[in-house]
């Protein structure tokens, strides 16, 4: 792709303030995001990919979390570039549901019980496009038309708590859409939901962006959901990311320690009957995610590596370029 | 809803007729009796004149009779003759107390609403700083000081040393009416009633906004780059009132209460201070009628208070 990215991060370093101390949630983190194209950002619950998010929407906690390094170029719809870590709050807040929107993990609570869905759907298009009530109104019925919602004119009409949790989904994916934004951030959008609404939402949100052709952040710790709906594809691991490469190259050769060890953990419906029929436990990776507090000196995935050597604890690796345009975070990816 | 409302009403009246049964209970059970109160101390009376009179107001009845007769009259809209008043209708000496009580507690009640749920906002938003702490230190003392001490410290502080305001009654006497004499004799007893709900409701709106800033709606509100101001007003606000209206409503029959105590400190010609007196003189049918109206109208209240919550609330289903 030869477009200009939407989205290009470089050493972004966020902190968090416990008890006095610091604590780097995300650091050294450089990712870009083309038009049209999607980046899946995996890891396990803590690895920062929920910080990167809110860092890129300037919603991480007042008082508490602060972006210290580092640059989040973003081109939005007017086509001009600027660093949203400069940005003021006013200046945030224009950029907020206009040109780039979120899609959040919870569809039973990311919606206000107290306001119709038309009225959530409609209200982005007030704040940002300057649009009339009812020309809003509108718009937000022809948007449930979009994301697949049979009877728009009755359901917008409808509170939260009326609409099941596909559908809620399904709505706040139009409120995320209500402004056409060039960058969608997709927070979990699918891990509360059932099996079979999963791929329905997936299926929805690769046909809006090829529709649409915005850039999709599509942060999950399932690897099936990347499989079926990424481009590329970047692990993290406290706090860092540890591989990054196109889907395919990735699934199939993976060249971090971390990632072999998070595919394997992936249940498959054959082999797993197959293990448990021979009473052997599912394979998982040993030991847990550290602390970010108490990092381990040198690499993070180290105390938990079998491929760890002295080497490992002495300094955190470089991203090595392993070709094709892909990179690992270990001193041994070549014997992965 | 229609069938809703009667549904409540209904059960209002059910209360209505335990409500009067329990006050006839608790007036008998009190020492002393309406005849005590009504003799002239100087006046010699004996044994049986006194008997006699009993018998005349019928309280020599037994009890379940008495009250079935009070009960029955009650029905058809007649509450008795007030003893010590030499035989005034109780029902329109209740109704024209009415007026003056409703205004002061409909007065204190949207003063503590105002002031409760703004200071409330203001706190929460501006959790743990110098201003959070000063209107928590206030509120703090404002729910412990009780009607009948902010009352008299008030009436000193502001009648006595200030002369701010009058110190007592409606209207000045003998001047012609006018609503700037009645609203510089209410300012200050509505504001005196309001002082405890006004702390209390603060507490409850501080709570409840602070919970539900945590919610995720309110993250995907400022996700949608909704202005901060709105974010709050808009989005937070409306759910974090659910619970103080509930507060508000379970409120107006202490509210009553505190009336009672203003009333008689400030002369207020309403409900309290008729009732104070004939607590005082023993005037059983005036207690009974006046409890009987302030419990319809608290049950009435309560009643709106819901409508209210299911107003704010689309979740809930008032049927």
């Amino acid at each position: 792709m030869h477009t200009a990215p939407v989205l290009d991060i470089s050493s972004l370093r966020t902190v968090f303030r416990i008890g006095g101390r610091q604590v780097a949630a995300v650091q050294d983190l450089d990712l870009t995001i083309a038009p049209g194209e999607t980046l899946a950002l995996v890891g396990e619950s803590g690895s920062g990919k929920s910080v990167t998010s809110l860092s890129i929407m300037g919603l991480l906690p007042r008082k508490v979390g602060q972006v210290t390094e580092g640059s989040i170029l973003f081109r939005g719809k007017s086509g001009q570039v600027q660093d949203l870590t400069r940005l003021d709050d006013e200046g945030l807040r224009r950029i907020r549901g206009n040109d780039i929107a979120m899609v959040f993990q919870e569809p039973m609570t990311s919606l206000n019980p107290v306001y119709t869905i038309g009225e959530q759907i409609a209200e982005p298009m007030r704040i940002h496009l300057g649009c009339s009530h009812r020309k809003a109104a509108a718009a937000a019925i022809k948007l449930l038309e979009d994301v697949g919602i049979p009877d728009p004119e009755r359901r917008a009409g409808q509170y939260p708590h009326e609409l099941s949790g596909g559908m809620r989904q399904r709505a706040t994916i139009a409120m995320a859409l209500s402004c056409d934004p060039v960058l969608l951030i997709a927070d979990e959008p699918t891990t509360a939901l059932d099996v079979t609404i999963q791929a329905q939402i997936l299926d929805l949100l690769q046909k809006l962006q090829d529709e649409r052709g915005m850039g999709i952040l599509f942060v999950t710790h399932n690897l099936g959901v990347v499989a079926e709906i990424a481009d590329r594809v970047a692990v993290m691991y406290a706090g860092r990311i540890v591989e990054t490469g196109t889907v395919a190259d990735v699934f199939t050769h993976p060249r971090h320690p971390y990632t072999v060890g998070l595919m394997r953990s992936v249940p498959r419906l054959g082999e797993a009957t197959e293990l448990r029929r021979r009473g052997i436990p599912l394979p998982t990776i040993a030991g847990s995610v550290p602390s970010l507090v108490h990092l381990p000196t040198g690499c993070s995935f180290a105390p938990r590596c079998p491929l760890a050597i002295d080497a490992c604890r002495a300094g955190v690796p470089p991203l090595y370029e392993t070709g094709n345009g892909r990179k690992s975070r270990c001193i041994r990816w070549q014997e992965v | 809803m229609l069938t809703y409302i009667t549904r409540r009403l209904a059960t209002g009246l059910l209360m209505l007729v335990a409500l009067s049964m329990l006050v006839f209970i608790l007036l008998r059970l009190a020492p002393g009796d309406p005849i005590s109160a009504y003799i002239n101390p100087n006046v010699a009376m004996s044994q049986a004149e006194m008997d006699a009179l009993r018998a005349r107001l019928g309280l020599d009845q037994p009890l379940p009779i008495q009250y079935l007769a009070w009960l029955r009259a009650a029905a058809s809209g007649d509450l008795g003759f007030s003893i010590q008043r030499n035989g005034v209708k109780v029902l329109p000496l209740v109704l024209e107390r009415i007026g003056p009580t409703v205004l002061l507690m409909v007065a204190g009640l949207a003063i503590a609403i105002v002031v409760g749920i703004a200071a409330g906002i203001v706190t929460a938003v501006q959790r743990n700083s110098a201003t959070d702490i000063g209107f928590s230190i206030a509120a703090f003392f404002g729910i412990s000081s009780p009607a009948f001490l902010t009352a008299i410290l008030g009436l000193y502080l502001f009648s006595v040393v200030l002369r701010w305001s009058p110190s007592g009654g409606m209207l000045t006497p003998g001047a012609p009416f006018s609503i700037g004499d009645l609203l510089a004799h209410l300012v200050l007893p509505a504001c005196l009633l309001s002082i405890g709900h006004a702390a209390l409701i603060m507490r409850y709106m501080r709570a409840s906004l602070l919970e539900v800033l945590n919610q995720d709606y309110v993250r995907t509100a400022r996700a949608k780059g909704v202005k901060e101001f709105w974010v709050i007003m808009k989005h937070a606000v409306r759910n974090a009132l659910l619970p103080v209206v509930t507060l508000i409503g379970s409120t107006i029959g202490i509210a009553v209460g505190g009336a009672i105590f203003i009333e008689s400190v400030f002369n207020w010609p309403g409900m309290g201070l008729l009732l104070i007196n004939a607590v005082d003189t023993r005037d059983y049918p005036v207690i009974m009628g006046a409890t009987l109206i302030i419990g319809a109208c608290v049950i009435v209240v309560n009643l709106l208070t819901d409508i209210a919550y299911a107003a704010i609330d689309p979740r809930i289903q008032v049927a």
